[in-house]
């Protein structure tokens, strides 16, 4: 009898261009790369110096997403970028793009956003796929039943050349999520209290696979929203195994198979999911049922508390009253009630339409408080054209906030969106470490909801007062 | 890339957990089209104040720490964005080798690939080296050990191929293109 293989047993398999050996790692073969801007420059640099050519540009993708900025000009009908060095980094990403024949959706494409957002939205992301992308957040796609992981420069430079990586197997580890989310928590809740539990580096070397009955009933949005953070974690990347949710995504979309290629594609993918009795290395266990909306209040994505509990003590930790000193908050007190200064809603982590849905329906009707600047950053100029249609962005603005183009935006702080030193922010991304959105800011990381919640009441406050039936 | 087998030098000390790749370098300088000069912009948020003055209690501004090659820092070391500029960052400044308890998978494979030796050691080996600051070891690539400054040594994990890599002074991408007809072989495999 065949021995049960793990999700992550078969994705591996199944690209091995070669096994290891004694000597060397596994040769793993990559179906899709996306590129951006900031990641990219100095691997193209290598293949010039080398004289190598981009080996599968049809393989390739790349769009701009990190430097950009969000409420970019027009003069003549061309954007106009303000920062000179992101303006050289844009350009410099066009011209490689061009050399090397890679499709690129540039700050003019209707395709353009977070790469994150944009991959499974054209439906390049699929089942049963290796995904690469010089960004951490590439974990994002796992939530297809995709292998799917972070990569440095030189490796974007190699999978460019060879379309390969040299790779250790990954450690497994299955995090299953029992029961149903109450109302009021979402997937952000969900990921931010596992972070909390098993700490920022809980699972590294590991490829987590998310189960359970609490994961199955998320929508594919919410499975990316569990994924994309899963690095956070300290995990090579997170993964949910494709399902009917996944499929039904997929269908019509651009990239996707289509007709009978559909439903050919979808027997296969089916396949992609751990079989029964296979072994993980590693289980953990938890009741979604028992989860409250979350919220950090440290420098690291794992020092979180539910909304409506109490900075726990440093016990005499370094790191801890660091982190605390940074924020200017002390232990022992609550952060219901803290004011904020900022609120941001977007990133790769939260800024898909059922995201901007969610932060609608807190601000429809109400008005950001005074001295809060509130931001709405879509992820993709599909999500915003989406958005627009439904109405959204009027409720944004009719609220006192402001609505961008699409971009990473003060989720790093790369562009002109960042917060000043000492502001409290209540962000929808993902880091919350020092001077992650700006020099001296501080950040704390909720779900959609609780950042709105913030928003309208100019502290930090329980997201289910703020909810309609 | 230049060959390590042994590296001798005094530690610098960053007791701190989970210092994440944004302290390394923050994102702001990631503009850059190059791997050039980001020495000086090494945790720039810590090194320098606001008006871009270094602040003379930050470690990596003290004479003593001038030359060292070897950082010592608290468990998850390197965690967060895969950007590579945080090893170009450490590298350009002179560090060779980090040692931790635990390092974050993305950076240690970019460190791997520049020069910088990703070492991680036992809980109590570790212990020793945070609590002397500025002692001098020897970071063997060669026995896969560090010599503590208490005569004992601590043997540490490294991938084979990695291990070659850094003592040859290799690149994976030369290996990698040299493997062109299993690659191909593949492609064929799946049909495209």
């Amino acid at each position: 009898m065949k021995q049960p293989r793990t999700l992550l047993d078969k994705l591996w398999d199944a690209h091995l261009v070669r096994p290891a050996s004694e000597d060397t790692p596994a040769i793993v073969y990559i179906d899709l790369h996306l590129i951006h801007e900031v990641t990219s420059p100095q691997a193209f640099s290598v293949l010039r110096e080398r004289g190598l050519e981009v080996r599968r540009p049809d393989r390739t993708i790349a769009t701009m997403d990190h430097a950009t900025p969000t409420d970019f000009k027009r003069v003549g009908g061309k954007i106009v970028i303000d920062d000179p060095q992101a303006a050289t980094q844009i350009r410099t990403l066009e011209e490689n793009c061009k050399e090397f024949g890679i499709t690129l959706y540039g700050l003019d494409s209707e395709r353009q956003g977070i790469v994150h957002v944009i991959g499974p939205e054209l439906g390049l992301t699929q089942p049963g796929q290796t995904i690469v992308c010089g960004d951490s957040h590439t974990c994002t796609h796992g939530a297809f039943g995709a292998l799917a992981f972070g990569i440095g420069t030189s490796e974007v430079g190699y999978v460019l050349a060879t379309q390969s990586l040299l790779l250790e197997k990954p450690r497994t580890m299955a995090v299953t999520f029992d029961g149903r989310l109450p109302k009021g928590v979402t997937a952000k809740d969900l990921i931010l209290g596992l972070i909390a539990r098993i700490g920022a580096g809980g699972a590294t070397g590991h490829a987590v696979e998310f189960r359970g009955g609490a994961v199955e009933a998320l929508s594919m949005e919410e499975r990316m929203t569990l994924c994309n953070m899963a690095v956070e974690a300290g995990a090579r990347t997170g993964m949910v195994a494709a399902d009917e949710t996944t499929f039904a995504y997929l269908a019509g979309r651009p990239f996707a198979p289509q007709g009978a290629a559909f439903d050919a594609a979808v027997a296969r993918w089916r396949t992609f999911r751990t079989d029964p009795g296979a072994r993980f290395d590693r289980e953990v266990r938890f009741d979604a049922a028992t989860l409250e909306p979350m919220i950090t209040y440290g420098t690291s994505p794992g020092m979180g508390v539910p909304v409506r509990g109490t900075i726990p003590d440093a016990a005499g930790d370094a790191s801890i009253e660091k982190a605390l000193r940074y924020m200017g908050l002390r232990a022992g007190t609550a952060l219901i009630g803290h004011p904020i200064d900022v609120v941001f809603i977007g990133s790769c982590t939260n800024s898909r339409l059922s995201d901007l849905r969610l932060a609608a329906s807190v601000f429809k009707g109400r008005h950001v408080a005074e001295n809060v600047r509130a931001l709405v950053v879509p992820g993709s100029q599909a999500v915003k054209k989406q958005a627009e249609a439904e109405g959204l962005d009027r409720i944004f603005r009719e609220a006192g906030a402001q609505w961008r183009e699409a971009g990473c935006s003060m989720c790093l702080a790369m562009n002109q969106d960042k917060l000043q030193p000492g502001q409290y922010s209540v962000s929808t991304s993902n880091r919350n470490f020092e001077g992650r959105q700006g020099a001296g800011a501080r950040t704390l990381l909720a779900s959609p909801l609780t950042a709105a919640a913030a928003a309208v009441s100019g502290r930090i406050s329980d997201p289910r007062e703020f909810l309609r039936s | 890339m230049q060959p390590i087998s042994t590296l001798t030098s005094r530690t610098v000390v960053l007791p701190f957990t989970n210092i994440d790749t944004d302290q390394i370098i923050p994102a702001r300088f990631l503009t850059t089209t190059t791997r050039l000069g980001l020495g000086e912009k090494l945790f720039a948020d810590w090194r320098y104040d606001a008006a871009g003055t270094p602040r003379a209690d930050f470690v990596l501004n003290r004479p003593e720490s001038r030359g060292c090659e070897i950082l010592v820092a608290g468990r998850n070391f390197g965690c967060g964005s895969s950007r590579e500029h945080a090893v170009w960052a450490l590298r350009d400044h002179g560090f060779r080798a980090v040692i931790s308890t635990e390092i974050a998978d993305i950076f240690r494979r970019n460190a791997q690939k520049n020069g910088v030796v990703p070492v991680v050691l036992d809980a109590a080996a570790h212990a020793r080296l945070l609590a002397q600051p500025g002692a001098r070891v020897v970071v063997d690539l060669e026995a896969k050990t560090v010599a503590l400054p208490d005569g004992t040594t601590a043997a540490f994990p490294i991938e084979p191929f990695a291990r070659y890599c850094l003592l040859e002074g290799k690149d994976e991408l030369s290996f990698l293109a040299s493997q062109d007809a299993a690659i191909t072989a593949y492609e064929r495999r799946i049909g495209g």
